[in-house]
């Protein structure tokens, strides 16, 4: 009797452990923070690109209706291919963009404004990476998308495709 | 006999541990040991220690930084799992959903030891 | 080209074998004959002579660069040195499974020779128990996971083999793992028939250790080897990370472990038959579940195989199939007869397994809560959380405490009972010297908190009870000796290098200097070369330390051309007393070097220790080949 209790008992288990796993199996492992979206942009300081000053991030999330922070590089391939979808982006009045500059060298990444073209509002830079760490962010390419209360929308983690461009156009609205 | 004397030990030695953990004074080996304890997140399975990646590098001088403002180790772990969520941290916290983690298996030992225990006692 | 086709086609025939021995032991299994048909033995050879066609047939693809493979194109190179093209082979998932395949046809072969005293209905059984794993493993392969898929028009280039990969202890490390890991199969089929024959006796007990000794050797072995090529190879100094992929190595080893002391009481005396079942289903079965963590692609980890959701479903059916099997079996067969009858007293080498059991179940479950709880929280909250390091540290460390305790005073307790006084001071004795070592050690080193004290007295008092072991006149056998003192040694080395370890990482360029714990690092020179597949920067770096000792060290930074990577390969000077461990890394945009120097006593007794522990083993193999 105690046998066939410990058989049935274990059989429920192992069933519970097969659903699992069979579960697991679809999970994707790359981790997308959830609850990221509802918070607030932290503050930082950092160098504006072209003058070398430095500049609080409440200067820069002034007077927008919505903002998008754009992590870039000059050697950051990726990069290159979001580009003219930021291009675009820029010449929407409602929203400003900002260019994160990240780890790169000043040279490098004025001929690349120079060749591609400069979609931002405004450029910073990171040098060493650790402005970037202090927002949450995880490498580059990175967008984040705001409101007026540098409220974080929506972050896209890699380059930008269609998708996440018709998305932004909607919040944009 | 045996088996209560290493129940006892083993309550003991829980208890030192809560309080023998020691605090790292050094901040070199200070950003070293949380370095050790924060994954990296771009990486597969790798801490920040053990990676060469951009977002490793940058993290480790956000470390170092923290510790120089002068936060304490488990600020700078409260900071980042604040910033990038529970994943980052290599130390599950013990919690509601991780109290199983934790549990189940001083749970499992202790009814290992009632088994053993039991069929030493009946055999006497 | 030919050599795939022949591996392909002698894959299919090894199947084919592999499902026509089944009716044939059937017929043999209900005949009157005692003698088990030789037909069977024979096909079983062939089964096993076509994997290993099949395998060599990968391994020509490989050494020949034929790109036709679709394995071949994705793990090699034509630039690859000759040794890392053949051991390439079981370098990726197509290849490490032929390899599964390979330990699994051999050893069902090696056992119905060895077997031959063995009852005819036992062997019987225990091939086709065996049969299933096989046959279940050579579908997976044709159907998911096959070596030789053909590609076509033939690519000029492979996509080549990762870097980290090409590495001696890499090449061996995956054939001995598996000798023990896959071998233990041979215990779980072996198992389950003699739970259904009902030959769980001393006989079966003295039988079955052999195979019990020969995976428990290789997975310590194996787990080494894996060990020894993370701290030489990944370049940190680390060499156990609580990886899920080396935790799902080590939870088998905890299950042998407790298994092969398990039967060491039943080869003697009756003793909890149940239990001993339990553990050998156990094992293989947590060496499949390893298999399906690690290439399924649920678990995140530096080690994991390339992952196809359809390789994930199949591994796990097949798994829980299997479960299902030995759960069925064993409620159906398992008799509580003997259990009444098995009589311990409180203070008796019976005792001490059990609580040797007790334990080793202990860290198993912590290892392997660790290691799937993360899945389970995921998929019933959807919160990802990490268990690393900190975790195992946590619900390890302190109960290895009581845990030498009880390894000391437990396979001396038949004498400690004795009313001999002699032997009670001696114990005594050897826990003062202990506790006076600690505290020689404590004093001199200082900053040492309480637990690691206490952890360096009892581990102490183990290593010098072990010593005494050697010189003792009692009946200790000598394999325990030695695997108890290399155990001893383990844990001592492991705590030692872990307390006091050091470890300086800073920026220089050449020609610059830093100071560190009485040493001076001078950064002499760079050299660049070249070599067949890469390109490498040489580091020349002058150690000195306060008694003018010098060490010369040449940590070195390849640039690989096919795939494009950067490794840092680490130079470690080794000698008895302590290692010192050099790493370089480019820093961006700079002429500076990032370097990280250690200095790590002890280090080389871990491995020697782990060796000792494994040599333990194949004494014991010795001696009852000996004896017989």
């Amino acid at each position: 009797m105690k046998n066939k209790i410990l058989l049935f008992l274990s059989v429920i288990f192992l069933s519970f452990c097969f659903i699992v796993l069979y579960k697991g199996l679809d999970n994707s492992n790359i981790y997308t923070p959830k609850d990221i979206s509802k918070k607030t942009l932290n503050k930082f300081v950092s160098r504006e690109f072209f003058s070398e000053d430095m500049i609080n991030s409440e200067e820069i999330f002034f007077g927008n209706k919505f903002y998008i922070l754009n992590i870039w590089a000059s050697w950051c391939l990726p990069c290159r291919e979001e580009h003219p979808a930021l291009m675009k982006l820029s010449k929407k009045q409602s929203v400003k963009l900002i260019g994160l500059n990240y780890k790169d060298d000043i040279k490098n990444a004025k001929k690349f404004i120079d060749k591609f073209g400069n979609p931002y509002s405004i450029i910073i830079t990171d040098v060493n990476g650790t402005i970037s760490i202090g927002l949450g962010a995880y490498g580059i390419p990175e967008t984040f998308v705001l409101d007026e209360n540098k409220k974080i929308l929506k972050k896209y983690i890699g380059p930008l495709n269609d998708q996440s461009i018709k998305e932004i156009n909607l919040l944009l609205k | 006999m045996k088996i209560l004397k290493s129940f006892l030990i083993i309550t003991i030695f829980i208890i030192l541990t809560k309080f023998s953990l020691a605090e790292e004074k050094n901040s070199e080996l200070l950003k070293i040991k949380i370095s050790k304890n924060i994954r990296c997140l771009i990486c597969q399975g790798q801490s920040v220690y053990d990676s060469q990646s951009d977002f490793s590098l940058s993290m480790k001088l956000v470390i170092e930084k923290k510790i120089e403002e002068g936060l304490k180790e488990e600020e700078i772990y409260e900071f980042l799992i604040n910033q990038y969520g529970q994943w980052i941290s290599y130390n599950p916290e013990f919690n509601r959903k991780t109290f199983v983690l934790w549990a189940l298996p001083v749970v499992l030992f202790l009814i290992g030891g009632v088994i053993i225990f039991r069929k030493l006692i009946v055999l006497k | 080209m030919l050599a795939s086709q022949i591996g392909y086609y002698s894959l299919i025939l090894s199947l084919f074998f592999g499902i026509l021995i089944i009716p044939i032991s059937i017929k043999n299994f209900n005949n009157v004959s005692q003698k088990i048909d030789t037909r069977i033995i024979s096909i079983s050879f062939l089964q096993f002579f076509f994997v290993a066609i099949s395998f060599f047939g990968l391994i020509f693809s490989f050494v020949n660069s034929d790109f036709t493979n679709e394995t071949v194109f994705n793990n090699s190179h034509t630039t690859k040195p000759l040794f890392y093209k053949i051991s390439g082979t079981w370098g990726n998932h197509e290849g490490s499974l032929l390899l599964w395949l390979l330990v699994l046809t051999l050893f069902i072969f090696l056992f119905l020779i060895k077997s031959i005293k063995e009852p005819k209905k036992y062997r019987i059984i225990t091939l086709l128990f065996q049969e299933t794993i096989i046959i279940g493993f050579c579908l997976f392969i044709i159907k998911t996971s096959s070596p030789f898929n053909y590609l076509f028009p033939e690519p000029t280039e492979g996509l080549g083999l990762n870097p980290i990969l090409q590495d001696p202890a890499l090449a061996i490390h995956p054939p001995i793992l598996y000798l023990g890991y896959v071998g233990s199969s041979i215990i779980f089929s072996a198992s389950l028939a003699a739970l259904t024959q009902n030959y769980i006796s001393k006989n079966w007990a003295k039988h079955i250790k052999f195979w019990i000794l020969i995976s428990w050797f290789f997975l310590t072995l194996g787990i080494m080897i894996g060990s020894i090529w993370a701290y030489y190879e990944l370049g940190w100094g680390g060499f156990w990370f609580w990886d899920p992929v080396e935790n799902v190595s080590l939870m088998p080893w905890f299950c042998l472990t407790a298994l092969l002391h398990c039967i060491l009481v039943l080869e003697k005396k009756l003793f909890y038959s149940s239990w001993i079942l339990i553990l050998s289903i156990a094992t293989f079965i947590l060496s499949m579940s390893g298999t399906f963590l690690v290439r399924s692609g649920i678990l995140n980890s530096v080690h994991t195989f390339a992952n196809d959701p359809e390789r994930g479903i199949f591994i796990l059916i097949f798994l829980f199939v299997l479960i299902f099997i030995s759960l069925i079996i064993f409620f159906t067969f398992n008799k509580d007869v003997h259990q009444q009858s098995i009589k311990i007293s409180l203070l008796s080498k019976e005792t001490s397994i059990l609580v040797n059991n007790w334990f080793m179940m202990y860290f198993l479950s912590v290892v392997l809560i660790g290691t799937v709880y993360p899945i389970f929280l995921e998929v019933l909250s959807s919160q990802k959380i990490s268990v690393g390091p900190p975790f195992y540290h946590k619900l390890i460390i302190p109960f290895l405490i009581p845990f030498l305790i009880f390894m000391s005073i437990g396979p001396n307790l038949n004498w400690i009972k004795s009313p001999i006084k002699k032997i009670k001071i001696q114990f005594f004795l050897i826990f003062l010297i202990s506790i006076l070592t600690s505290f020689l050690i404590t004093k001199k080193f200082g900053n040492i908190n309480l637990l690691n004290t206490i952890l360096i007295i009892v581990s102490f008092y183990l290593f010098f009870i072990t010593i005494k072991d050697f010189f003792s006149k009692e009946n200790i056998n000598f394999s325990q000796k030695i695997s108890h003192f290399g155990f001893s040694l383990l844990i001592l080395s492991i705590l030692l290098n872990s307390i006091f370890s050091s470890e300086i990482i800073t920026n220089l360029k050449v020609g610059e200097k830093i100071y560190f714990n009485k040493t001076t690092i001078l950064f002499e020179s760079i050299e660049n070369t070249n070599s067949k597949n890469y390109k490498s920067i040489v580091g020349n770096f002058k150690i000195e330390d306060n008694k003018n000792n010098l060490t010369k060290l040449k940590p070195e930074i390849r640039v690989y051309d096919y795939p494009f990577t950067i490794t840092s390969e680490a130079d470690i000077k080794t000698n008895l007393y302590s290692d010192k461990f050099l790493v370089m890394n480019i820093v961006k945009g700079n002429e500076y070097f990032n370097i990280r120097y250690q200095v790590k006593p002890f280090m080389i007794w871990i491995w020697i220790s782990t060796l000792l522990i494994s040599i333990g083993g194949i004494f014991s193999l010795f001696r009852r080949l000996h004896e017989k």
